[in-house]
């Protein structure tokens, strides 16, 4: 299984915080967002060209792997400070 | 030492503490990050801010070690809130000590452009015309960038 978590204005347009996603073996971030993109077309929305997305809180690109266990988080450009 | 707290800071006891542990260096900068009115025109009632617990934690001492690899830092302090805080509150405190000013100027900039490119925060801002996601700015990224340009 691995958790997705979506955050801030990518968690209010999909209108999910949290998602737990069937592990299918030799996957990466761009594998699992095609697969949720066969689930629903909303999720098209991770594949804006804004969008980061982090692996076990490390922030990754679309072609790393992802492993049974990770938490994978997609979120929009960071504005703190 | 890092901190993502709701509550306010006082900007005078983080310098106190900073001082206190400076040890010899010469040097402290603070920096503290306020709530401006993006619009610049007073509709800004307050901002809210999200982050990401555990990969901002992760992230901000990331940001030190790299500040620390790069410069011969003494004390080092980063303080960021989070919810809700009201036009010119407080959202971000960074404090270094070095032993000369130049480094712990730089090191104290560079945190800062570190940590708006890279640290897991969103800001939203309360409108007259209600709650609106800030937009990232590409002068941030520049100002990031920069660092990894200099030889």
């Amino acid at each position: 299984m691995i958790q997705i978590k979506l955050f801030a204005s990518l968690r209010e347009r999909l209108g999910a915080e949290s998602v737990n996603f069937e592990y299918g073996g030799e996957y990466t971030v761009a594998d699992v967002t095609r697969e949720l993109v066969e689930l629903d077309e909303k999720w098209k929305l991770l594949s804006e060209g804004n969008v980061l997305c982090a692996i076990n809180q490390d922030l990754c690109g679309v072609n790393t792997k992802v492993h049974d266990g990770d938490e994978l988080a997609f979120f929009p450009p960071v504005t703190g400070g | 030492m890092i901190s993502v707290q709701y509550e306010d800071f006082d900007h005078c006891q983080e310098y106190r503490a900073l001082q206190d542990e400076a040890d010899g260096d010469g040097a402290v900068v603070t920096f503290t990050g306020l709530v401006r009115d993006f619009n610049n025109d007073g509709s800004v009632s307050a901002i809210h801010i999200e982050h990401y617990p555990g990969m901002t934690e992760k992230t901000l001492m990331n940001i030190c070690n790299k500040a620390r690899e790069r410069w011969e830092i003494g004390a080092l302090r980063i303080i960021h809130r989070i919810g809700t805080i009201e036009p010119q509150g407080q959202i971000v405190f960074v404090g270094v000590t070095s032993k000369h000013r130049k480094s712990a100027f730089e090191a104290c900039e560079f945190i800062m452009d570190y940590l708006k490119t890279s640290a897991p925060f969103w800001k939203k801002e309360g409108t007259n015309e209600g709650m609106k996601w800030v937009e990232s700015k590409s002068s941030d990224r520049q100002a990031m960038e920069r660092w990894f340009k200099r030889a």
